[in-house]
């Protein structure tokens, strides 16, 4: 199958400015249409190992990048996420345009795709077994995930957890890993061929950066993960790192607080998270120290 | 007429479907999608038994709307009995009298099926206003416009409370005193509205609009209004309304007579010359003879044509041509226009172009 990297940097171009680039990641097949250069150097830049599709091909979300018009077209340049003629957002400066990108897919999967159950978590992944950490901003869970995606573990999604109703499995959404403020540099320090695009500063989450997911991760994204733990990290500068159980009608509602979706769903919405929690150990993670994180997390056990 | 975009041929021939290729598929669920109406699509889509042979990719789109369609379907019944309890004790409601798509579900309409909206309409009489508002209020819901020109302006002139809206649920009811603002050239009368409703069998305590009534605001709410971006899920209501009502005895002959006494030949004719252009409603001929009277002339009818048939298509890009936005702008001046005289509208829009904006920056 092609991917991105097989285009010449001039053909992307073509296609952004032009019918549309459509990109397949994991279950979800995205038309992207942008005539702005930042847009086209992220997907260069992280997107090179997926899938794409033919110009005529299915889309499940047509996504554009653009410049309002008017003055503002020259005068400190804007740029608009229009989803098939739909603006759900303001406009920001140019320079965010691919942290806007980011956004937005994350945004259209999350108020759309509802066959499935969709907690704000990332999912990671080994020999078979899914890890799923839900959490607020500024828990350091995609510093987390980063690091743990670059010692052994397979990454499904920095974002989005999605939970298959029919049988309970987690389907993966592999994209870039959104680096905010210090974990930029953390990550840069800790992974060493690290992948990241141009840091973007001033956006509302502060500086922004995107991890390029492993092309393992990426090429693996069709194998669903059942899911074994849950962890709820907590990044505390000097923290000595602990992993605390949960129990589980605490762990639902935590994880619940966390879904996308969960009042869309009804009654599927609530057993499928209760299979969840039944067949999951949910835990308080505390650290400060990535390499004990890492050995801890090398060293949970599957539930039984 | 210009070739019709894909979801309203296939609203038209469902029969189309199965010979769609994954291209048609795309453009078919996008329009959906602006339109409002995907979860409907679903429901066209199952009743013909053809969802199995829909490609894979469309497939899984049309389950994610299921998820949505069927919460929307429990919510809407939870709401309807939410605003039940409240109005238990309010004299004079009962039954309670549903208007829109609240009624088209309660009542088990085609029209109703995978229909999608925002708030629950309900029609009380306009004596009772004060009480409804206040058991409301205990209920948990409140009025949404806080600004005082606003509450004046729907108390005063229109044909409703301002909205309300419930503090906890976010969940939306319109309270209705007629169909038509007091302001509007026609005043259809309410009373003969509530005298002909009909009590719903299978759900005691509810009540819908007699099924010419119900055909009749559809018709007003949607060809007397300035906004176009429901009109084809509107004018599909209407459409699926025609089919099932029109199959009943005695539906076809009543129908102008009816329009006459509330003074609505006018949309009534609209609706039926739109419905059969579009989307090939069945009209018995001496229904269309009954109402020739009632159509505007020729020059003017040929402007609305050129307006609605571009009004009444999805909002979609695919969808417009170099004359849709003209077409809105017109028919949005329009809907103002008749929802009041010049010299109100004038100072109307004044007030909420200038006056409303400087009080709430």
């Amino acid at each position: 199958m092609l991917t991105v990297a097989s285009l010449s940097r001039r053909q992307l171009e073509t296609r952004l400015a032009g019918p549309g680039l459509l990109v397949q990641t994991g279950a979800f097949v995205s038309r992207i249409r942008s005539p702005i250069r930042h847009v086209a150097d992220g997907i260069a830049l992280l997107y090179g190992d997926y899938p794409i599709h033919g110009e005529d091909g299915f889309a499940d979300f047509h996504v554009g990048l653009q410049y309002p018009g008017g003055l503002r077209r020259w005068y400190q340049p804007q740029v608009n996420f229009d989803l098939d003629g739909q603006l759900p957002f303001e406009p920001l400066p140019e320079a965010h345009a691919f942290p806007m990108l980011e956004w937005g897919l994350n945004w259209c999967i999350s108020t759309r795709a509802h066959a499935y159950l969709m907690i704000h978590a990332a999912v990671i992944e080994r020999g078979g077994l899914a890890a799923i950490l839900p959490a607020p901003p500024g828990s350091g869970k995609s510093t987390l995930c980063a690091a743990l995606v670059n010692r052994g573990w397979r990454l499904l999604s920095d974002e989005l957890a999605l939970f298959r109703p029919e049988d309970g499995l987690l389907v993966p959404v592999p994209r870039p890993v959104s680096l905010k403020n210090r974990s930029i540099d953390v990550i840069r320090g800790y992974v060493a061929d690290a992948v990241l695009s141009r840091p973007v500063s001033n956006t509302t989450k502060g500086t922004v950066a995107h991890l390029k997911a492993p092309a393992d991760s990426v090429a693996r994204a069709h194998e669903t993960a059942r899911p074994a733990w849950i962890v709820f990290p907590k990044y505390e500068a000097g923290a000595v790192t602990s992993l605390t159980p949960i129990p589980r009608a605490r762990a639902f509602f935590r994880v619940g607080d966390n879904a996308f979706n969960y009042s869309h769903m009804g009654a599927r919405g609530f057993a499928t998270l209760a299979g969840a929690i039944e067949g999951c150990a949910s835990y308080d993670f505390r650290y400060s120290n990535l390499d004990e994180a890492i050995a801890l997390f090398a060293a949970l056990e599957a539930p039984r | 007429m210009k070739r019709l975009p894909i979801l309203v041929a296939v609203l038209r021939d469902p029969g189309l479907l199965p010979g769609l290729r994954l291209a048609d598929w795309d453009l078919l669920l996008r329009q959906s999608t602006s339109a409002n109406l995907s979860p409907t699509l679903l429901a066209l889509i199952e009743e013909h038994g053809l969802l199995d042979a829909v490609p894979a990719q469309p497939r899984a789109h049309l389950d994610w709307v299921r998820a949505l369609a069927t919460r929307h379907r429990q919510a809407v019944g939870f709401e309807v009995e939410c605003i039940q309890a409240a109005l238990a004790r309010v004299d004079g409601v009962a039954p309670l009298l549903l208007l829109k798509g609240a009624a088209y579900a309660m009542a088990g309409l085609r029209a109703g099926a995978g229909r999608l909206f925002g708030d629950i309409d309900i029609m009380v009489p306009q004596a009772r206003l004060d009480d409804v508002e206040s058991a409301l209020m205990l209920y948990g819901w409140a009025s949404s416009q806080t600004d005082a020109y606003d509450q004046r302006y729907y108390r005063r002139w229109m044909h409703e409370l301002p909205p309300m809206q419930h503090v906890r649920r976010q969940s939306s009811i319109d309270v209705h005193h007629a169909i038509l603002p007091q302001t509007a050239p026609v005043h259809p009368d309410p009373a003969l509205l509530r005298a002909a409703a009909v009590p719903l069998r299978h759900a005691p305590g509810l009540a819908t609009l007699a099924p010419a009534d119900m055909v009749l605001h559809s018709a007003v709410h949607l060809f007397f209004d300035g906004e176009f971006d429901k009109g084809l899920r509107d004018l599909l209501d209407l459409h699926f309304l025609f089919l099932e009502f029109g199959a009943r005895a005695g539906f076809w002959e009543a129908l102008p007579a009816r329009a006459r006494a509330l003074e609505l030949e006018r949309p009534l004719f609209y609706a039926l010359r739109y419905g059969r252009r579009l989307l090939g409603t069945p009209v018995p001929d001496t229904v269309l003879d009954a109402l020739a009277a009632a159509a505007p002339n020729r020059a003017l009818l040929a402007v609305m044509d050129a307006l609605f048939e571009r009004a009444l298509l999805p909002m979609h890009a695919s969808c417009s041509d170099a004359f849709t936005g003209v077409a809105r702008f017109a028919l949005y001046v329009r809907g103002n226009w008749l929802r009041m005289p010049p010299l109100m509208l004038a100072r109307h829009l004044f007030h909420k172009a200038l006056l409303s904006k400087k009080q709430s920056s």
